[in-house]
């Protein structure tokens, strides 16, 4: 059986519509227990006092917003190669979820920065790379948009996607590129020496898993909308044409 | 029922507080639409079949 049978958006529509009740679920499960036991149950670190308690909404969220940008970027290549449509549907679908990842990870970044750093912002080489990847979450949505025809919206978009993927890399990797910047190291390694303090790590890490699942259930119900909509326009074509 | 934040209570509440809002808003939106389009293609589908029998197709 060849996963590639999936792209067909009939079998996608059957697989997802049976996985996506699953999907919110797991969600609200995961990100219900990871929020209230980050927010009622975790002791205030003794430095960042009761402000740790950002880390199991910041750190999701920043992880979002880069991987979502990839797998709009797997998504545009499998376009590219093998042109089915449902991938760049999802790719177009994943867009706004990312974006809004991205805003969350820069407001909950400056509001625990202001107390930390003494900054809102700082032209620091994390934030100004995530700050460029929302600008281009924003042009590829607007890109969409502004075209009428989807097999050549879905081409154009597909290049911007992959110029991107350079800021999304860099957001990922600036801390280590330069070590000048404001912003810490990461907060999870799968080296376990380096990583936050025990207290935190398994609330996070269900934060983590329920805002994964969150984008799942997201972009899955997207993407179903957007091969909705491709077939309610070319019945309506059809209908102009008769 | 609210833990003790201490002097950083207005940082961490506002930081929630923008979190859950802007992903209800995405949420919700994204429910919005998805009903829409839903509700409207089936529409189109029934007017499409309800042409095909009128033509005798």
């Amino acid at each position: 059986m060849s996963l590639w049978r999936y792209a067909n958006p009939s079998e996608f529509m059957r697989l997802s519509g049976a996985i996506q009740p699953w999907c919110w679920a797991l969600a609200v499960i995961a990100l219900g227990i990871g929020l209230i036991w980050g927010f009622f149950l975790t002791p205030d670190d003794y430095q960042q006092g009761a402000t740790v308690k950002i880390l199991f909404i910041h750190v999701p969220a920043a992880l979002i917003a880069i991987n979502a940008w990839l797998m709009m970027l797997v998504a545009s290549l499998i376009w590219f190669i093998r042109r089915h449509h449902v991938s760049a549907l999802a790719a177009r679908a994943a867009a706004p979820v990312g974006a809004v990842m991205t805003v969350i990870a820069l407001l909950t970044g400056a509001i625990w920065g202001q107390p930390m750093w003494g900054t809102w912002w700082a032209w620091d080489p994390r934030l100004t790379s995530f700050f460029i990847l929302f600008l281009f979450y924003l042009g590829y949505i607007a890109l969409w948009a502004a075209m009428d025809e989807p097999d050549k919206a879905a081409d154009l978009t597909s290049v911007l996607c992959l110029v991107g993927s350079v800021f999304a890399l860099l957001s990922r990797y600036a801390v280590y590129f330069w070590s000048q910047g404001l912003h810490q190291g990461a907060s999870l390694s799968m080296d376990r020496e380096s990583h936050v303090d025990n207290a935190f790590y398994l609330p996070l890490l269900f934060s983590i898993a329920g805002f994964i699942l969150l984008f799942v259930s997201l972009v899955l119900l997207r993407t179903r909308t957007e091969v909705r909509l491709r077939r309610l326009r070319a019945l309506q074509d059809l209908e102009a044409r008769a | 029922m609210i833990p003790d934040l201490g002097r950083y209570e207005f940082t961490v509440l506002a930081a929630y507080g923008v979190t859950l809002a802007l992903l209800a808003a995405l949420v919700g939106l994204s429910l919005w639409r998805a009903r829409r389009v839903a509700r409207a293609l089936t529409r189109q589908e029934e007017r499409a079949k309800a042409g095909r029998a009128a033509n005798g197709v």
